[in-house]
């Protein structure tokens, strides 16, 4: 019998039952699609993830004033500042595990250039900042710690500050700009760390020295620090670690005792997006299990539907075998059904599935990954439960007397 | 096999059944021997033995005992899958109840058997509608069964079973479930085809079928009961010719 041969009484047994063989197919479309979703999701949310770590920088943790709620969330924080550059130079000299502190104070206010202004989010702060973001200058240079000792006028520009005052080409190095009616000499452009998932431009600041920026921008609330103040600890694996014993240091100098309420927050990336991880992670699972589910219940009906067909075409197996099919023919007939099934039931379920992920990328506002061997096991193993249920059908189909058959009503 | 050797041989052939404890013997010890060329009808009553005999010939089934040359060769101990080889080869099958697949079409019917015997589509193709036009069924290529009379059902299916040019056709009530016109016309094909040299063997139990057979085997009692030579028997169309020729 020639390949073609199979093929083509395969597919046709199957169009002459349309609907049975739709049905038949659904579970298969909902297990593959399953699978492609499950891993678009997957792979969006660990992407997102490491899109929010690398922008971020690892290891950090960021302190603020006002109290802790649950999970992380913060009420108010920083409303009522309870952190004070006692406190940042206690972190920075008492705490082990500390590579990094730096405040980080923040005000809109207006830049502007010699014809061009721009709003921005203007922060104070000092050279540990651009260690603990990994965020080195483009052009020019970052803040120095003489600028912070003596209170400079020099400003770093984000990269779309620089470009929106000074045009994207130009490089504004040596210019000055006002801020807050106060003139700052440019003196570097930090490179570009584009867009956080959520929307936020990272690169629409302009960073000057804490000291100035108490001086001339904000005015200054003597001890207390009114901002955040990041901390970068020596290697992941102590983030948590030195996370509670920047608490217990805090908690000891403000004089918080036992089961009193933190008057600050600390809030860690790594669990921040571990948490985010595990949340997909639970998706990811639910989706394994129903695409497990589907895929075998998918099999188990092609397996009944390819029995229902046996029994109905007794007769045309008869007929086959009385002109010369041998028993292998028959079998490799059935086979081809289920397979034709189970393949297009496969495909189908891609398509599906790469909708559904699309929709749900969309919604949770995360890219959307599909990687083309996914696409290959799935339909393979689609592929796979075809054969697999098919088998037992295949072999009862070949297995019968043509006599018999030939009788059969 | 040389022209002396019988197309058929079937020496002492027994045929045993079980149906639960009991044993039924369907054939107790047949021999016979067809030449090829020959029309042979076999006639029995019902429980004759003679579809036992038929599935034997046909290599549907074994013989319980005894051997059954087939063009020379001996087929009783083959394994289902050279038996189905044989029957795609060396046989066709016309059967009482046309046994066509529906919703295919008639010259898709006819190209059965070259299907399974791995023949080329065109080639194919091209024999199918030799062996309809042979049947007279040149004008009915891309009918369904359901879209034929009867007659024209069971000419598909004669042209089924001469598609693979075998040596032996074998018909199983033929004209079973055909009215008497059809039933003749169908007769008159099967003489047709038995006057171009083709061996044919029907299974009837209708004696004015069986009257158009040169040789008639009746089977009564898992035995054969008579082998007798219809004399005057002419191939069919030289008989027309011969009865013309008298009157």
């Amino acid at each position: 019998m020639r390949p073609g041969d199979v093929v083509r009484v395969a597919l046709r047994a199957l169009l002459r039952n349309k609907l049975r063989s739709l049905l038949t197919a659904l579970g298969i479309i909902i297990g593959v699609a399953a699978v492609i979703a499950m891993v678009a999701i997957g792979e969006g949310a660990r992407a997102r993830v490491e899109q929010a770590f690398s922008a971020m920088g690892t290891n950090v943790l960021i302190v603020s004033s006002g109290a802790k709620t649950s999970g992380g969330a913060k009420s108010g924080a920083g409303s009522l500042p309870t952190l004070t550059w006692d406190d940042l130079r206690a972190i920075r000299a008492d705490v082990a595990g500390v590579r990094f502190a730096a405040p980080r104070v923040h005000a809109t206010a207006q830049v502007v250039a010699e014809d061009r202004n721009w709003s921005t989010n203007v922060t104070g702060t000092t050279p540990e900042f651009f260690e603990i973001r990994n965020w080195p200058a483009r052009l020019g240079a970052v803040l120095s710690h003489e600028d912070v000792d003596a209170g400079t006028k020099n400003v770093v520009l984000g990269q779309t500050v620089a470009a929106n005052l000074f045009g994207a080409s130009v490089d504004p190095v040596g210019q000055t700009v006002r801020i807050a009616n106060v003139p700052f000499q440019v003196v570097g452009v930090a490179v570009g760390k584009g867009q956080s998932s959520g929307g936020n431009d990272y690169d629409d600041v302009a960073y000057v020295p804490v000291t100035t920026f108490l001086a001339k921008i904000q005015g200054s609330l003597q001890k207390f620090i009114p901002g955040t103040i990041l901390i970068e600890v020596t290697s992941d694996d102590v983030t948590t670690a030195v996370g509670d014993r920047v608490a217990a240091l805090l908690r000891d100098r403000h004089g918080i005792g036992v089961g009193g309420e933190d008057d600050f927050s600390i809030k860690n990336l790594t669990e921040t997006a571990s948490r985010k991880q595990e949340s997909s992670e639970a998706l990811t699972l639910l989706l394994a299990s129903i695409a497990a589910v589907s895929l075998l219940v998918g099999g188990i009906g092609i397996m009944n539907i390819m029995l229902v067909s046996v029994s109905e075409r007794t007769r045309e197996i008869g007929v086959r075998m009385a002109v010369g099919a041998k028993p292998r023919h028959v079998r490799l007939q059935f086979l081809a059904e289920a397979l034709a099934l189970a393949l297009a039931g496969g495909i189908i379920g891609v398509l599906v599935g790469v909708v559904t992920a699309q929709r749900l990328a969309a919604r949770f506002d995360w890219p959307m990954l599909i990687r083309p061997e996914i696409v290959a096991i799935a339909v393979g193993f689609s592929a796979a439960v075809g054969i697999g249920f098919g088998l037992y059908p295949a072999h009862k189909a070949s297995r019968l007397d043509p006599i018999q058959a030939l009788r059969y009503e | 096999m040389d022209s002396t050797t019988p197309l058929i041989e079937i020496a002492e052939v027994t045929k045993t059944y079980r149906m639960g404890e009991v044993e039924v013997e369907a054939l107790r010890g047949v021999s016979v021997d067809v030449a090829s060329g020959e029309f042979v009808a076999i006639m029995g009553p019902s429980g004759s033995g003679k579809s036992t005999l038929l599935n034997i010939l046909g290599c549907f089934d074994r013989p319980t005992r005894g051997s059954y040359h087939l063009a020379g060769e001996d087929v009783s101990g083959l394994d289902a899958n050279a038996l189905a080889e044989t029957r795609n080869r060396t046989l066709g099958f016309v059967f009482q109840s046309f046994n066509l697949l529906s919703r295919t079409t008639a010259l898709e019917n006819v190209e059965l058997p070259l299907v399974y015997a791995g023949v080329h589509p065109r080639l194919r193709r091209e024999r199918a509608i030799a062996a309809l036009e042979r049947v007279g069924l040149g004008d009915r290529f891309h009918h369904h069964p359901s879209q034929l009379s009867g007659g024209q059902q069971q000419r598909v299916a004669i042209a089924r079973a001469l598609v693979n040019q075998p040596r032996l056709v074998l018909a199983d009530e033929p004209t079973g479930n055909l009215d008497s016109r059809a039933s003749d016309e169908m007769m008159a094909l099967l003489a047709a085809l038995a006057g171009d040299g083709i061996t044919i063997v029907l299974v009837t139990h209708e004696a004015d079928v069986a009257a158009r057979a040169r040789r008639v085997i009746v089977v009564r009692d898992g035995l054969i009961q008579e082998d007798r030579r219809n004399d005057g028997w002419q191939p069919a169309p030289s008989s027309q010719e011969h009865a013309a020729g008298a009157s």
